[in-house]
């Protein structure tokens, strides 16, 4: 099997994945939760079973200003949950008229329940949003470091770490690209939960790009005469089985919580599960690669020799 | 050695089987756990507070964790169990009320700053009336030179008070129906002081020594409290010098009782009375003993979980982990023959060993938290088949198995160790994130996984491979490399790259 001959196709599937995410994201389909903007969300109940159509529940909302203030509701977003839900979200508003708006839904519509409310203060939104990026940058950081330091024995080690990282960027484009089309398309928003799965895949692609990488260091060793790029072909499919059957069970778990799970954390899950994916072919068709590109510093053939720098020189 | 492990392992095995048993209902399908659940599993609310000083004012780390004190102790006497209230550093507490759902009265309740002041004024002040003070915060000093409208700033260099000249319970009488939390407005007597007055703070509730609940003469719960030295010194100092004033206590700004000062008060004892109810009286007897929040908090975020969805999300979960579960042990059972039957054995030991260290911690179970655990399930997974691939490998390269199991173990080892410790810095950030915030989801997912990454790590590799050893010790399987889910034929793999 010969798949760092191959290494341009599946750059190329990879950015056929990620292209359309970047324009959603462009489209400004990545919404941020009230979790980073600050703001009220409410989780409201019908007792009859069946949740109104968002156009009705602001209507009926219409004349409902905020107690302290007097302003109006601004910005109302309706999404159903489930059959009999519906999540409400606005700006940051007040006990009192959190429970003029209960009451005006159950005047109107029967009988409702407030399962869940969420208040957030603006700074402390803004303060999280900030801290997410300095997370992520900070698991980045920390990971292309520990990944320099294993390889530390290596010749050109620091590339194994900007390899890894590099791999890691592409599973975060592939979900926040993919958040922002779910975004366009079913309202779903990006809250503390979607920074916890997009930093979960991070560990967890490093983890299998680490496999490939380790089996590389025991094969530089073992075949010291080889080429570069047979050497890493090689790692690459002698770890291929490992990797193939670990993201399997993982996607078994994952997919068994999409299909029988709650519905509270399916978005959670959807998450993980194409994330996982995502990192096992990053790890697999994409992070040594980069180390072959690089040790043949192939850019310089990218735009002389276009469309042919893929023959393999081995 | 290897024994001596295998032994070792076993004993751990039963102890965490055992320790994870004695409670009724484990987690696994029972509704109830001893396992502490989430607010998003049996609702409740959690409230993010902030030192409401400005920003560029350094807080120390000691006056939050008096507030959080502070809290702690008025959160407990509102009987929820299991309450947490903890710090986060440089200025946030997070509070977390599991089974509470009342958003108004918790957050009355905590943000009471429960600054009580002793205030001197020439008129009686009707109760229940919002008053501005000339003390500032309670974390701050009197500005004892802050003249107020009406009266002549208070001289402390009075003749010294007979300390020990105890004259026993004083008691400060309220007009009837008056005091207390929950108050009802008395007549208002001729002449009223000027609206706008800012009045003096003679000393505040640091100077009380403790509180108690007692009985007033007409045998009606009243406030006993106990002043410090200083405390009695200006007690009567005041008392000495503004016989006929009026001494209003003043608690978060707001006028609970404000008795007439009758005669010197020498002997350092006090008495709020007024028509308390028992449980008021007690609750402003936790206020005063449990001293005023040394830093003003705010409310920045506040959430509230009601309890209907919770539960049957949990079983939700559970199930679909239970299903995923078994997905996994069927496959490394067909795939993996003998070694994945081994492991299936390891992966129950696994969850058993987790499960008793999440209780030892403990853990608090979200939903993202169980789906941590069963996430790093897979991670379980993967350290054996790492290892069995390994040793497969070396078994096809015509290594005699023994040697094969060996090699497999030892060399699968560094990839296992440096792919989860890039998951445990991932964790440790997010468990960092989620303490910054109040996020308790974030971090239950977080500490989950890492505490899952940790024992498969023991789990996977330590009893997998004595567990293996144990079998080669008794049955010869060197013809019988089919239960190791190898076929018979070499495929060289040497030659892989094209």
């Amino acid at each position: 099997m010969n798949i760092i001959g191959k290494r341009y196709w599946f750059f190329g599937l990879s950015l056929l994945i990620i292209i359309p995410g970047i324009i959603a994201l462009a489209l400004g389909g990545l919404k941020p939760s009230i979790d980073f903007t600050g703001g009220t969300m409410l989780e409201i109940l019908f007792t009859s079973g069946k949740a109104p159509a968002p156009d009705e529940v602001r209507t009926a909302l219409n004349d409902i200003s905020i107690a302290s203030t007097d302003e109006k509701l601004e910005n109302i977003q309706i999404q159903t949950l489930g059959a009999d839900g519906i999540v409400l979200r606005v700006q940051q508003i007040d006990q009192a008229t959190i429970d003029a708006i209960i009451a005006r839904l159950g005047e109107t519509f029967g009988g409702v329940t407030l399962n869940m409310a969420d208040n957030v203060g603006a700074s402390v939104g803004g303060e999280v949003a900030q801290r997410a990026a300095g997370a992520v940058a900070l698991a980045a950081i920390g990971i292309a470091l520990y990944v320099w330091f294993a390889f530390r024995k290596l010749p050109n080690a620091s590339r194994y770490g900007l390899a890894a990282v590099f791999s890691l960027v592409h599973d975060v484009l592939v979900l926040l690209g993919l958040e922002a089309i779910l975004g366009l398309v079913l309202g779903w928003e990006a809250d503390a939960l979607f920074l916890t799965a997009v930093m979960t895949v991070i560990g967890f692609s490093v983890h299998d790009t680490i496999v490939v990488f380790d089996r590389i260091r025991e094969n530089r060793v073992k075949h010291k005469y080889a080429p570069f790029e047979t050497v890493v072909n090689h790692s690459i499919v002698q770890t291929l089985d490992r990797s193939i059957n670990t993201t399997l069970t993982v996607l078994f778990t994952l997919l068994a919580m999409v299909l029988f799970g709650g519905a509270t954390t399916r978005h959670f899950i959807i998450i993980l599960l194409v994330g996982m994916a995502s990192g096992a072919y990053s790890s697999i068709f994409n992070a040594a690669a980069i180390l072959v590109v690089w040790e043949n510093r192939e850019w310089e053939n990218w735009f002389s020799r276009f469309r042919r720098p893929a023959k393999a020189k081995a | 050695m290897s024994r001596a492990i295998t032994w070792i392992t076993v004993v751990i095995m039963a102890i965490a089987i055992m320790v994870v048993n004695i409670p009724k209902n484990i987690l696994v399908f029972g509704q109830e756990t001893r396992i502490r659940q989430g607010l998003d599993l049996q609702g409740g609310q959690q409230i993010l507070l902030e030192a409401d000083l400005p920003a560029d004012q350094d807080i120390p780390a000691e006056s939050l964790e008096v507030a959080a004190g502070v809290i702690e102790n008025r959160v407990n006497a509102l009987g929820v169990s299991e309450a947490v209230v903890q710090v986060s550093l440089p200025r946030r507490i997070v509070v977390e009320l599991p089974g509470y759902d009342n958003p108004e009265e918790a957050r009355k309740l905590i943000q009471n700053t429960g600054l009580l002041e002793f205030v001197q004024t020439q008129y009686r002040i009707e109760e229940n009336t919002t008053i501005a003070t000339d003390h500032l915060t309670s974390s701050g000093p009197a500005l004892s030179g802050t003249p107020s409208s009406i009266f002549t700033p208070f001289l402390t260099n009075t003749p010294e008070p007979t300390a020990t000249a105890t004259t026993g319970f004083v008691v400060i009488a309220t007009e009837q129906g008056a005091a207390g939390l929950d108050l009802q407005t008395t007549p208002t007597p001729a002449p009223t002081p000027v609206p706008g007055t800012v009045y003096h703070t003679i000393m505040t509730g640091a100077d009380l020594e403790s509180a108690q609940v007692g009985r007033d003469a007409a045998n009606q719960p009243s406030v006993d409290f106990l002043l410090s030295e200083n405390g009695a010194k200006i007690f009567a100092d005041y008392t000495t010098n503004h016989t006929g004033w009026y001494l209003a206590i003043v608690l978060d700004k707001v006028v609970i009782s404000c008795p007439t000062v009758s005669e010197p008060i020498l002997g350092g004892y006090g008495s709020i009375s007024g028509s308390f109810t028992a449980a008021q009286a007690n609750q402003l007897a936790i206020l005063l003993t449990y001293g005023a929040m040394p830093v003003p908090l705010k409310v920045i975020r506040e959430q509230t979980v009601g309890p209907t969805l919770g539960q049957d999300s949990l079983r939700r979960s559970l199930i679909a982990g239970a299903i995923g579960l078994l997905a996994v042990a069927l496959f490394m059972l067909l795939y993996y023959r003998l070694p994945g039957a081994l492991a299936d054995v390891a992966l129950i030991l696994y969850a058993l060993t987790s499960l008793t260290i999440y209780r030892l911690i403990p853990v608090t179970f979200t939903l993202p938290g169980i789906a941590g655990f069963i996430l790093s399930v897979g991670m379980a997974v993967d350290a054996n088949v790492l290892i069995f691939e390994r040793m497969k490998e070396e078994l096809r390269a015509g290594k005699v198995l023994r040697e094969a199991v060996d090699t497999g173990f030892s060399r699968a080892w560094l990839s296992i160790r440096d792919s989860n410790i890039s998951t445990l810095i991932t964790c440790a950030i997010l468990i960092w994130f989620g303490s910054t915030f109040g996020a308790s989801i974030v971090k239950g997912f977080a500490i989950t996984l890492a505490v899952g990454v940790l024992v498969s790590m023991f789990t996977a590799i330590l009893v997998t491979r004595n567990l293996l050893h144990l079998v080669l010790d008794r049955v010869d399987f060197s013809e019988r490399h089919s239960w190791f889910g190898i076929s018979d034929e070499n495929p060289s793999i040497t030659e892989s790259t094209g």
